[in-house]
């Protein structure tokens, strides 16, 4: 049954996942993401599960590697610094065709940087998650409610897929409150979730001395062979890429500009976009990838066929509007990138300028692009 | 008519292994292997393999198993015990492994109890790279990473793993025995059927240490590699109990002198026979 309840994304996340069958969590504390590991110590064992503080991310992660091994949901969260050390058993993950969630609440870096939200992890998340050729799923929820719905979703498109993925959320999404619905609980026994799923023919589970035993392993010395396994895998993002791509787009049919942004900057250029519609000047629509890996680039171009130029807010140096770039760049539609770092988010009026001054670029001169380093055009 | 006196164990597959000549991976797999078939624990046994010359032991037992990142099995043996805490696991690591990039992941998972059994191959070296330092490494040896032999000044101490985790209050079981001689393989069966046999009893984390050959990275015959577990390694590292939950009885070994032979069939001595040094390890209330 649906519950409407107030919470914290952090928390509104680790509930969902535990609704989802999640039984077990492995973590390491960090700001800003520590309000996920605190709720599953209190709350995974009551559900059932398991809940570890591991030693480090990197003994976490590779719990999780355990964990999933044994077709088990299992997860692990953490937050920039972390997902680092988290990208050797992820990459181990990958290569050995195991579902898992992995939760990046990002903060800025680089380095120990700071603790306030960034979308910096960008390209790790969506180009090297570890070291070797694999991808993983990523997932970037806009409100407490996807926190929630994403959970199940990840966990879903995880085991249907065979590989690990990742939830890209930012402090101000893990650290927000805002009503929700949360989804129903599925009932899942932890001792028995591979069995219950015949499926799941790869999940290690003991032989009972009834079949042949399963090895979960990603070392193919033979180039050949392990050539084959990567070329297979890949033939399966395929269809990830052809099946799993989702957003979302509000505005209007033919808009003077596209904005494209994802996670909490999505929420301050809607505000923006709302208040200029109000005055007159250029019509904007709003174009949100909620998957950022597969990226939706047919539906992104499909949209920006119609607009006249496109502008690309993130918190981070041009990272998300690469792909932005590459999904459009049959278009030749002139590109404006809007960045912030360092932990600073754009207040709506900041948007609202953006928006006016790329429009009055465009009327100047249809073709530049340009770059916003905060205020300040370079 | 004819009686069958030696069978592969059920528990390993009809494969044969790529180890060196004179290698004990052998001979320790088909002890661990002999003693899974014992308890009647392969079908319910998911094993760990570890980066390094054993890493293709997933290819050898016959029960599941997944291959850790190195130094990792400990963590990813957390994992498969948390979400089924019906399976028995244990870890396979060597001395690079456990005591170097895996140092946190062993002391975390021993600390917490958690009810695995690890083995431990201490050969001194990291023999699947072809023979560089190990943190198990002696005081002198020569690897290739040591060309004038280990200088403590330059290149530390060799870690003690058995004494350094016997100081923690989570393990159930720690020992170290000497595969190098056929006189021990009995005290070594024995020893690695503890360590299980405290999983099968829930009595938390056991390991066992094998002092073990490497004889192409040392650059011995395999009867020379044996004798230098014999002279050197036993001198550094006492054969021993260091943590015994299932019987309250710790000792070591009993001591040789360097260059002695191995007295045939040593007895188990008792905890009356404690020495000095095992005293100072932490005593189990």
């Amino acid at each position: 049954m649906e519950e409407r309840v107030l919470m914290k994304g952090n928390e509104a996340l680790a509930e969902a996942a535990i609704r989802a069958g999640c039984r077990c969590y492995f973590g390491y504390p960090i700001t800003p993401q520590t309000e996920i590991a605190a709720y599953m110590a209190r709350y995974m064992p009551k559900a059932g599960g398991s809940f570890v503080q591991a030693e480090s991310e990197v003994a976490a992660a590779n719990m999780v590697l355990g964990a999933a091994a044994t077709g088990t949901l299992a997860m692990t969260s953490s937050s920039s610094p972390g997902i680092s050390l988290k990208s050797e058993a992820l990459s181990y993950i990958a290569a050995s065709d195991l579902p898992a969630l992995i939760v990046n609440v990002m903060r800025a870096g680089p380095g120990l940087g700071g603790i306030q939200p960034s979308q910096g992890d960008y390209w790790q998340a969506t180009r090297a998650a570890g070291h070797g050729d694999f991808h993983q799923l990523v997932l970037a929820p806009a409100s407490v409610q996807e926190m929630a719905d994403f959970a199940a979703l990840a966990f879903s498109l995880a085991f249907r897929w065979r590989m690990p993925a990742m939830i890209l959320a930012d402090g101000t999404l893990g650290q927000m409150m805002e009503p929700l619905r949360l989804p129903a609980r599925q009932t899942s026994n932890l001792s028995d979730h591979a069995s219950q799923h015949p499926e799941l023919n790869w999940a290690l589970t003991g032989t009972e001395n009834q079949r042949p035993h399963r090895i979960v392993n990603s070392l193919v010395l033979n180039p050949a062979a392990l050539e084959a396994s990567v070329f297979d895998r890949f033939a399966r993002y395929r269809q990830v890429q052809e099946q799993e791509a989702r957003w979302t787009y509000e505005g209007p049919e033919n808009p003077d500009i596209l904005v494209v942004c994802y996670g909490s900057v999505s929420r301050i250029y809607k505000q923006a976009i709302q208040a200029a519609d109000r005055e007159p000047g250029p019509r904007a629509g709003l174009f949100r990838p909620q998957t950022l890996w597969p990226f939706p680039s047919a539906a992104l171009a499909a949209k920006a066929e119609r607009c006249k130029k496109i502008l690309v807010p993130e918190l981070s140096m041009g990272q998300f509007c690469d792909d932005v770039r590459l999904a459009t760049a049959k278009l030749q539609k002139p590109v404006a990138l809007a960045c912030r770092a360092g932990g600073q988010v754009p207040a709506p009026g900041e948007a609202l300028q953006r928006l006016r001054q790329t429009w009055a670029c465009w009327i100047q001169d249809h073709e530049q692009e340009e770059v916003y380093y905060g205020d300040r055009q370079i | 008519m004819a009686t069958v006196k030696y069978e592969r164990p059920e528990a390993l597959l009809d494969v044969p292994f790529h180890y060196c000549p004179g290698c004990t991976h052998g001979i320790t797999h088909r002890l661990i292997a002999e003693c899974l078939d014992e308890l009647l624990m392969t079908g319910q046994t998911i094993a760990v393999a570890s980066v390094g010359c054993s890493v293709m032991a997933y290819d050898y037992f016959a029960c599941d198993v997944v291959q850790a990142p190195h130094g990792r099995a400990p963590a990813v043996a957390t994992g498969i015990r948390r979400a089924r805490p019906d399976r028995f696991v244990f870890t396979y690591q060597g001395d690079g492994d456990l005591a170097a990039i895996g140092t946190a992941e062993i002391i975390h998972a021993a600390t917490r109890g958690e009810n695995i059994t690890v083995f431990f191959i201490n050969n001194a070296i990291y023999g699947m790279t072809g023979g560089q330092m190990a943190p198990t490494t002696l005081e002198g040896q020569v690897t290739q990473t040591t060309p004038w032999g280990r200088d403590p000044a330059v290149a530390g101490n060799p870690i003690k793993v058995c004494e350094l985790l016997a100081t923690l209050d989570g393990p159930a079981f720690i020992a170290r025995v000497a595969v190098d001689h056929a006189n021990q393989i009995r005290q070594v069966k024995a020893t690695i059927k503890k360590a299980l046999q405290c999983q099968l009893e829930r009595r938390g984390f056991a390991l066992v240490e094998l002092l073990s050959t490497c004889p192409t990275n040392w650059k011995m015959s395999p009867a020379e590699a044996m004798r230098w577990v014999q002279e050197h390694m036993r001198q550094q590292y006492p054969v021993g109990v260091f943590v015994d939950h299932l019987s309250e009885n710790r000792h070591i070994f009993q001591d040789r002198s360097a260059g002695d032979q191995p007295a045939s069939g040593q007895p188990l001595p008792d905890a009356a026979d404690l020495t000095a040094k095992a005293a100072v390890y932490t005593t189990k209330e």
